[in-house]
């Protein structure tokens, strides 16, 4: 064999693809100029965006973030166009924590450290429910952190050493975090180590801290209502061993309730006279802006799933009475407007009860707002169940599943993953129908604005207002939106 | 049958809750604050500040209730409402008075059972129109575009002005005074037409005031004062004479700056003298202390400050007194004697 040879023996190194095909280029001619009529409109478009931003930016971007009026405002751009955010700087508190005592009144201190604690807790207390993504020491970190930046912001000498004291915890559980390696914790976890206790069990007492907080007042009183909650438990604890699981339920609904509505009062005003602990109260009527708006966002959202679940089972229950009462309960719902709704709460449930018995008007609408996201939830999550196909449910009854057990382990987890979307759609929409209070005269971000305006130095600013609205009712509902792709993603089972 | 009983039910228990809302002064006493309803916004009339203090010519004559009933100006629950929840507000007892710029009417006073205690402005429904219209008079306005709120009296009002003088219009319905100024000077309508006050309040907003006039023609009564519930005619009286103190004030001269030294001693005007408490018992018939009307004047000055530092010439807003100059000026601001 000779070594002449007509076939290359050796492999040519790849080459990189042209430059028109790869890159940004590539990227540019196969996405913008794919073709005459393509190429065309993508220089329209361009066009188009220019114009709008030319006009846009100059407007955002103008010099008025110290003035003090619209007149001024104007005196800064001097004849030019621009937004005017002197109102946003002078007002912004206003317009996130409403009239929440901010310390200017005489005689009263800056409280608003508590709706942002609640707000932090918040996060803190929903990390656990929501995502599997951070760890159990992780979450205790975070709730120690917060709960010592809080203390030790606060002064004293005593809630000083509280404050240090919980954030020394925070670091050590952060330096043991950073410190175990997550295989060697697995395996000591399995075998059998001390673990955190569960941070659901926060999450679970948030509901009760989180009104003391905003509201203030004696602890006693949320304490005692969580007693309530115990109580009921350990009573059917007890009798569903003795006499069944529906004597149980019955039992422990009626301790409860008789604990609310006769023993908690006296329980309250006793520990309150041992131990007086309290914050300052602050009335509803100081609830505005963006604090109103979550406030009442939140309740409703977190109320309305559970509810609405219930009411979705209940409208296919084949018990006649729970049935035509859940039907009837969401249609009559549905049926009507939010903002009549909203009237109800504020005028008719006035003029019906007793003069003198002050229901609070915050309390009417949360109630009012729950109350209409969960016929909606109802629904979506009817629709969840019904696209589930029948062998599931048949299958649970094949494994022996009681209904609950069933529910819980076979058919919500599925019902609830295809109700997502809907789901979080309805979360969106109830958030946004928040500011459908300021017709009632809360004052809520939009209600707010036009309070603004009334103020000589602001009346005649609009956009820089409702644009300032605009974004942080995207920021949150663009943020729940992402949070439900994300879910979507984490809890796909199929395999493509 | 049913009904008849359901409303009878119905009767029985408004009536207990006439009787036991009665006493409204025991009950801010004893709550120690004043809930008063105001709007949920308006310039020169009400409006919270940065930091949640409220203002205006109506939230004044809120404080000075406050001050006269609990001696602290301060002590004031505002309540904004709505054009739709401010009479139900007051109805069901949310709020103990409103001064929410609402105008004296019949229907208002009888049907809906409100006693107006007084007017503490005349108010009256006017025209704004650019200056390159060209026009002069409101009778000028035929076939004009007209910007109007949807759901007031000016609604009605202009409808009847522009019948009674034969004239088409084209209406632009509005939702908010917002609203009216982005449309209005968009020129989506070619008059924007509201209460005068607010005309001037409007227009102090734009960037050229100038350009824009208001015609003269004022085509409707707009008194607008403020109210309470029917039957607790004590509290009526309470709020009644609060004002009327603040009218009498300026009309003999006591201002915040010199009502220190008047209401020292007994001084020569017996009138000032039972007014501010040196003389007489004119408090004690109220119920109050002898020194109310002074701590009413002293919450914001008399009705003259109140109108000058609110919506007076020297603010934006820019309102002359006109109808609500003093009686011997030549206005229709009178009070009763205090005697």
């Amino acid at each position: 064999m000779s070594d002449l040879s007509y076939v290359r023996a050796e492999m040519l190194p790849e080459k990189a693809p042209p430059v028109s095909t790869s890159g940004a280029v590539g990227w540019v001619r196969e996405n913008l100029f794919n073709g005459v009529g393509n190429s065309i409109l993508t220089i329209l478009s361009l066009f188009m965006v220019y114009l709008v931003l030319s006009a846009l930016l100059p407007w955002v971007f103008s010099p008025t973030w110290n003035a003090a009026s619209l007149n001024d405002c104007r005196t800064i751009l001097a004849g030019h166009e621009g937004a005017c955010w002197g109102v946003i700087n002078e007002r912004w508190p206003q317009l996130l924590f409403g009239f929440y005592p901010n310390g200017s009144e005489e005689g009263t201190v800056d409280q608003r450290w508590r709706p942002i604690l609640t707000f932090v807790l918040l996060f803190v207390a929903v990390i656990p429910v929501l995502f599997n993504m951070i760890s159990r020491r992780m979450n205790w970190v975070l709730l120690l952190g917060a709960l010592g930046i809080a203390f030790v912001t606060r002064g004293g000498v005593l809630t000083m050493i509280i404050g240090v004291a919980l954030l020394a915890g925070a670091a050590y559980v952060a330096f043991q975090l950073f410190n175990t390696n997550k295989v060697d914790r697995a395996e000591e976890i399995a075998s059998g180590a001390k673990r955190l206790p569960n941070p659901l069990i926060f999450s679970a007492v948030f509901p009760f801290l989180a009104p003391w907080l905003l509201w203030g007042g004696s602890i006693w009183g949320p304490i005692g209502a969580l007693l309530g909650f115990v109580i009921g438990a350990l009573v059917f604890r007890a009798v569903t061993a003795v006499a069944g699981s529906l004597m149980g339920i019955i039992a422990a609904v009626l301790s409860a309730v008789i604990w609310w509505l006769f023993l908690m009062g006296g329980f309250a005003w006793a520990m309150e006279s041992i131990i007086s602990l309290g914050l300052e109260p602050v009335e509803s009527r100081k609830f505005g802006g963006f604090m109103l708006s979550i406030t009442i966002g939140v309740v409703a959202i977190g109320c309305s799933l559970p509810i609405g679940i219930v009411l979705a089972l209940g409208r296919q229950s084949d018990l006649m009475i729970v049935k035509s009462l859940c039907v009837g309960f969401i249609e009559f719902i549905r049926g009507v407007p939010l903002i009549t709704l909203l009237f109800v709460a504020s005028t008719l449930l006035n003029i019906f009860m007793p003069p003198g018995s002050n229901f609070d008007i915050i309390v009417r609408v949360l109630i009012m707002v729950t109350l209409f996201a969960s016929a909606y939830m109802a629904e979506v999550v009817r629709g969840g169940l019904a696209a589930l196909p029948k062998g599931q449910y048949e299958a649970a009854d094949a494994l022996g599943l009681d209904y609950w057990k069933a529910q819980r382990l076979i058919i919500m987890p599925q019902a609830l993953k295809i109700s997502i979307p809907g789901i979080v759609s309805t979360f969106i929409g109830v958030f946004k129908d928040t500011t459908l209070v300021s017709i009632i005269g809360l004052l809520d971000p939009l209600g707010l604005s036009n309070a603004i305006r009334a103020d000589a130095n602001w009346n005649g600013v609009v956009w820089e207002l409702y644009g300032f609205i605009a974004l942080m009712f995207f920021v949150f509902c663009f943020s729940m939106s992402r949070y439900s792709m994300y879910l979507e993603r984490k809890l796909r089972t199929d395999h493509h | 049958m049913k009904k008849t009983v359901f409303l009878g039910a119905l009767t029985v228990a408004g009536l207990a809750a006439g009787a036991s809302a009665a006493a409204t002064l025991d009950d801010v006493k004893a709550r120690g604050k004043l809930n008063c309803g105001v709007t949920t916004g308006l310039v020169g009339f009400a409006a919270p500040d940065a930091n949640g203090h409220w203002d205006g010519f109506d939230v004044g004559v809120c404080r000075a209730v406050a001050a006269a009933v609990l001696g602290d100006a301060e002590a004031v629950e505002f309540v904004p409402t709505t054009g739709k929840t401010r009479f139900t507000a007051l109805a069901s007892g949310e709020i103990d008075m409103l001064a929410r710029n609402t105008t004296w009417t019949l229907s208002r006073d009888v049907d809906l059972k409100f006693t107006f205690v007084g007017v503490n402005y005349y108010d009256g429904q006017g025209f704004m129109v650019p200056k390159g219209l060209g026009v002069s008079s409101a009778k000028e306005l035929d076939g004009a575009t007209v910007c109007i709120q949807t759901g007031t009296t000016t609604e009605l009002n202009l409808a009847d002005f522009f019948r009674a003088n034969n004239m088409s219009y084209e209406p632009v319905p509005i939702e908010t005074n917002a609203e009216a100024q982005q449309q209005y000077l968009a020129g989506a309508c070619d008059v924007y037409t509201t209460d005068a006050s607010g005309l001037a309040a409007t227009r102090a907003t734009f960037e050229a005031p100038a350009d824009h006039v208001l015609l003269p023609e004022i085509i409707s009564k707009e008194p607008l004062g403020p109210l309470v519930r029917h039957g607790d005619n004590e509290w009526g009286d309470v709020v009644r004479w609060t004002l009327n103190a603040l009218i009498s004030a300026e009309e003999l001269g006591i201002t915040s700056a010199n009502i220190g030294e008047l209401g020292a001693a007994a001084g020569d005007n017996p009138e000032v003298n039972r007014i501010l408490g040196t003389e007489g018992n004119l408090g004690e018939m109220l119920g109050l202390d002898a020194g109310w009307a002074k701590a009413a004047i002293m919450a914001g000055g008399n009705y003259g400050e109140l109108f000058e530092k609110n919506i007076g010439e020297n603010t934006p807003i820019a309102l002359s007194r006109g109808l609500n100059a003093q009686w011997q000026d030549g206005g229709l601001i009178y009070s009763p004697p205090f005697r």
